[in-house]
């Protein structure tokens, strides 16, 4: 039984999940996630980390209500209006860059998409079609779509996964500072701490299979003022939270 | 110019063949063309042609939108294609003069027995494409409309259509021309006009000028359909394509 509800009031996100079951082709179930909470308060950036396969993806699936099979609930911010950036930036191929956005977000006005699209550096791709983009230019432009309807609750997969370090560093920066500016509630999903650290208020570690919340660390902000050493003291706390839970079954920690 | 030298050897074989053969079996070009003006002239061509094509756009039109209307269903929903794949499988193993003969015994040797026979001919082909079709589409760019709120409009015309455009296109094309061959049958079994009426009466007086005059012209009605309708509209289904590869051949 499952419940993905709109908060009347404060723009919170409420995590609640008791079980998450996979049927495998021969009929037996495997749980993904088991007795997983966590909240994110209105305008905060969280991050899911935890290591490869062990159900980020299917969390943010739950969320994004792709899949409604599952046993808890899920309280959305109010109006529930959703932005996604899928690990693959899945544009219509068919569809100029600028129709992209346009399509997934028929009310918003012309001036809002140019100055979106100025603002992450793509008005001279406005025209071209998706295959003539590179992997971060896409992804840009999945983020561009995404913004373009002005979410209550912005979801991204792995958004700097398969980009060059460099890329991968505008990038993050560029998802940094929209966030800080608009103060979304941005929940982003990942493998990489340091990615985590930088662009999160609040990260919430999550076990191996089946996948529960271990540990839930809060970054000081603001990030841009954040020392060094404080970063790789964060990093290290995670590290040791990943590692406990990778050993055995552990209470959350906060 | 490689069609047209193509052409003009094709010219050149029939007229070696007829110099070769009795001009009653193979009449040259020439005595061919004569035979079309005539008829043209009389106005009969035209008017079978006409007769002959509006069967076509008519059964054609039948078959492409069930057809694509139970391919799209069958292909999306598991239940509606095992419950109608039997149905489809004999429809496909059905001889085409089968459902002519049945048709016109049930239905009397009317218009609506014609064109539906050929109709019910074309629909299994067009089922199985746009099956396969509705099958590919790509569940990746569901998920993205899902979380994006795409309007069942938005979805049908800015997600399916351009994922079923290249099986639609291709069912057009195998579509029509299976569609006018079979509407020749039709004619030359039971109806009193058109170009399969023609066929059957030149058959009948053994005079092949005549065949050949509404043979040919009718052949090329249907290439001028596809070189003018088919294929230009493959070409702007398909255009993202081939802006892409101009793009990055200027690169």
């Amino acid at each position: 039984m499952n419940d993905t509800s709109r908060a009347g009031g404060a723009a919170s996100l409420d995590v609640s999940i008791a079980s998450k079951d996979y049927h495998s082709a021969r009929g037996s179930p495997r749980r993904a996630l088991e007795d997983l909470r966590l909240t994110l308060p209105a305008g905060q950036a969280g991050a899911v980390v935890g290591p490869s396969g062990c159900g980020k993806t299917t969390l943010l699936r739950l969320i994004a209500g792709l899949d409604k099979d599952y046993v808890g609930t899920i309280v959305l911010p109010e109006h529930g209006r959703l932005g996604m950036v899928f690990q693959e930036p899945r544009l219509l191929p068919w569809r100029s860059v600028i129709d992209n956005i346009r399509i997934a977000a028929p009310h918003a006005r012309e001036d809002d998409i140019a100055a979106l699209l100025d603002e992450l550096g793509l008005a001279e791709h406005a025209s071209h079609f998706p295959r003539e983009l590179s992997l971060g230019l896409a992804r840009r432009v999945a983020l561009a779509r995404a913004l373009a309807v002005k979410p209550d609750l912005l979801l991204l997969d792995e958004p700097l996964v398969s980009l060059d370090a460099a890329l991968a560093k505008d990038l993050r920066e560029m998802i940094a500072r929209l966030i800080d500016e608009r103060r979304i509630t941005t929940l982003i999903v990942t493998h990489d701490l340091a990615e985590a650290i930088a662009l999160a208020d609040r990260i919430f570690l999550l076990s191996p299979r089946p996948a529960r919340v271990v540990a839930t660390l809060d970054v000081p902000t603001p990030r841009r003022a954040l020392e060094r050493e404080m970063a790789e003291k964060l990093e290290t706390q995670a590290r040791d939270a990943l590692a406990v839970a990778r050993a055995g079954p552990q209470q959350e920690k906060h | 110019m490689i069609r047209l030298v193509s052409l003009t050897a094709l010219l050149l074989l029939w007229q070696f063949g007829a110099w070769l053969s009795d001009p009653r079996r193979l009449p040259g070009p020439a005595a061919v063309f004569e035979k079309v003006y005539e008829e043209a002239l009389s106005g009969a061509l035209f008017s079978n042609l006409a007769i002959t094509l509006a069967r076509v756009i008519a059964a054609f039109a039948l078959a492409m939108s069930f057809g694509a209307a139970i391919g799209y269903v069958m292909g999306r929903n598991k239940l509606a294609d095992r419950l109608l794949d039997p149905w489809l499988v004999t429809l496909l193993n059905l001889p085409a003069l089968v459902v002519i003969v049945l048709a016109y015994v049930w239905a009397g040797l009317t218009e609506v027995a014609a064109i539906g026979a050929v109709a019910l001919n074309k629909l299994p082909n067009a089922i199985v494409v746009v099956r396969e079709g509705a099958r590919a589409l790509d569940p990746h760019l569901e998920d993205m409309a899902h979380v994006f709120r795409f309007s069942p409009t938005a979805r049908f015309k800015h997600l399916v259509l351009p994922q079923l455009a290249p099986y639609l296109a291709a069912a057009t094309r195998s579509g029509l021309s299976l569609v006018w061959k079979i509407v020749l049958v039709v004619e030359l079994l039971g109806r009193s006009n058109g170009v399969g009426f023609e066929i059957n009466m030149a058959f009948q007086l053994f005079d092949m000028k005549l065949l050949l005059a509404y043979a040919l012209p009718f052949v090329a009605l249907m290439l001028g359909v596809e070189t003018f309708l088919v294929q230009p509209l493959e070409r702007h289904v398909s255009r993202w394509r081939r802006g892409v590869s101009r793009r990055l051949d200027r690169v």
